[in-house]
């Protein structure tokens, strides 16, 4: 304990704690719809798209908020409008973007700058990362992110329960999910770095996976999945820094864990 | 009063024409059903009313406001382990002709009232994926008869319903259509059990081969 509130002095560690905290909150916010929706895919193939604009950046000399808010924001665009045609099937042209996007980025760094630890930093995410305007910027956000979220509830919950029904009680469903869209890509922009962008789309997928076997309502799944997600972030980046691992890696692995035990909750329960 | 006005209707999914010059109208407390065999057009018929289908040429005229109109699809069959209750389900259909979704104490008060009608009262709290088909049917009318709606739109409300369940269905569609007034579009399959309730069918494929009494109709 005495050693954790000693750690909380690093600068560094502050700032990587409150970026995620706002983070991991809002990623389980707008995961819940997603993961419901079934669009989980756009999360991972963002990430991987977050990737190649991070190479990017690093290639260009260009600070990497600047060359991948626009880039992601673009792409999660995209790949929204995708995932609405009827008949072609969203998750393959993810598939092609995204692998597409990464190789992309590997051909870059290869090419310039050569694989070094940075590249596997943006992988698999670092906790020294984070920039004090990485905070505000996510402080901003998440503090946006909730308003929309409580302004719009009963309406995100009507889209994503039954979209049908929705469309025929005349919602604009189609700005609702531009707004999702804008939303991931945020998450994704900020939180990528510390989580890595290989695996900052579950930070959006787990807890609304964990919370769905254990809840029974939508009310209970937001908000049983705002806690895990940051329970399971706190707990991570503690394992990261103690253990000397990779953020992400240690964030996903809490997580995996947390999913195990509320599948076993979860059939005892059932008994 | 006409209610609907459609005005040869043509609407496809990009060269298949799903339905093809569709030409009638449905007077104010009308029990009109619409039958056919699968693939003859009646869901994309009732999805062109209610604006989820696009038309490709013709004219539909309702004289309503848009949230007086309640539409139920025939795809309620939705992801079983969903989390979201009864309650929050049905709160939904309060939602129609809001400009900011929050529910206020008498969309609750109504939600209850609706309920207690449907005799679904205890299952409001009950995970929605959980119920039997007939509960949640029975769900979904509840949801569909918020805010007092003028037209009801109900696609094939009783697929994968036993008889028995149908039947209560059918009579209590048949009673808000005799006591409140409700005007009813239903697609169905039930012929036989709808001969009794429905005082007009139009027959359905492609083209309305049929509009008429119930009892008037030989079969093609
Ligand atoms: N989403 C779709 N994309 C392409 N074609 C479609 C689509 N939905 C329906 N169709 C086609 O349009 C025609 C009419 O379909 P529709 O669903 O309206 O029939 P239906 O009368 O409701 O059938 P059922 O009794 O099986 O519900 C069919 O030939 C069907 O193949
Ligand atoms: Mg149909």
């Amino acid at each position: 304990m005495q050693e954790i509130i000693e750690l909380l002095n690093y600068p560094f560690i502050s700032r990587a704690l409150i970026v995620g905290i706002s983070i991991s909150f809002c990623a389980a916010l707008i995961g819940v719809l997603l993961v419901l929706k079934k669009y989980s895919m756009i999360g991972h193939g963002l990430g991987e798209i977050g990737f190649a604009s991070l190479s990017l950046a690093v290639a260009l000399g260009l600070p990497p908020l600047y060359v991948s808010i626009p880039i992601l924001i673009i792409a999660s665009f995209v790949i929204m409008a995708f995932s609405q045609k009827k008949g072609a099937s969203g998750d393959v042209v993810i598939a092609i973007v995204s692998t597409g996007a990464l190789t992309f980025g590997v051909i870059i760094t290869a090419l310039t700058k050569g694989f070094n630890i940075d590249v596997c930093n943006y992988m698999f995410g670092s906790i020294l990362a984070m920039t004090n305007q990485d905070v505000i910027i996510s402080i901003v956000l998440s503090i946006l992110v909730v308003i929309a979220y409580v302004i719009f509830y009963n309406r995100l919950f009507l889209i994503t329960y039954d979209e049908e029904y929705a469309k025929a009680s005349g919602i604009n469903v189609t700005f609702y999910q531009f707004l999702l869209a804008l939303v991931t890509a945020l998450v994704i922009v900020i939180g990528m770095r510390l989580m890595g962008t290989l695996l900052i789309s579950s930070l959006i997928v787990f807890p609304a996976i964990i919370s769905k076997r254990l809840t029974t309502s939508f009310k209970g799944l937001v908000i049983v999945s705002a806690i895990v997600s940051v329970v399971c972030f706190v707990i991570g980046i503690f394992v990261s820094f103690f253990m000397n691992l990779p953020t992400g890696a240690s964030i996903v692995a809490v997580n995996i864990l947390l999913l195990i035990i509320a599948i076993i909750v979860s059939k005892i329960m059932k008994r | 009063m006409n209610i609907l006005e459609i005005n040869s209707l043509t609407s496809s999914y990009n060269s298949n024409i799903a339905i093809e010059d569709i030409t009638f109208k449905v007077k104010e407390k009308e029990y009109l059903c619409i039958v056919g065999e699968n693939g003859s057009g009646k869901s994309t018929l009732v999805k062109t009313i209610v604006g989820l289908q696009n038309k490709d040429k013709g004219s539909i005229k309702i004289n309503l406001k848009s949230e007086e109109i309640s539409y139920l699809s025939q795809s309620s069959l939705k992801d079983l382990n969903f989390p979201a209750t009864v309650k929050e389900v049905i709160l939904t259909g309060t939602q129609k002709h809001k400009k900011l979704p929050f529910y206020t104490k008498e969309d609750h008060e109504e939600v209850n009232n609706i309920c207690k009608t449907f005799g679904i009262s205890d299952l409001l709290n009950k995970k929605i994926g959980g119920l039997s088909g007939g509960q949640k049917q029975r769900v979904m009318l509840a949801r569909a008869l918020c805010k007092n709606p003028k037209l009801l739109i109900l696609d094939e409300p009783c697929s994968g319903l036993d008889i028995n369940i149908s039947r209560e269905l059918y009579k209590t569609l048949s009673d808000l259509n005799k006591n409140q007034g409700i005007t009813i579009i239903m697609v169905t399959h039930d012929l036989t059990e709808i001969k009794n309730y429905a005082n007009r069918i139009i027959v359905l494929n492609r083209t309305i081969k049929y509009d008429g009494s119930v009892k008037d109709w030989k079969g093609i």
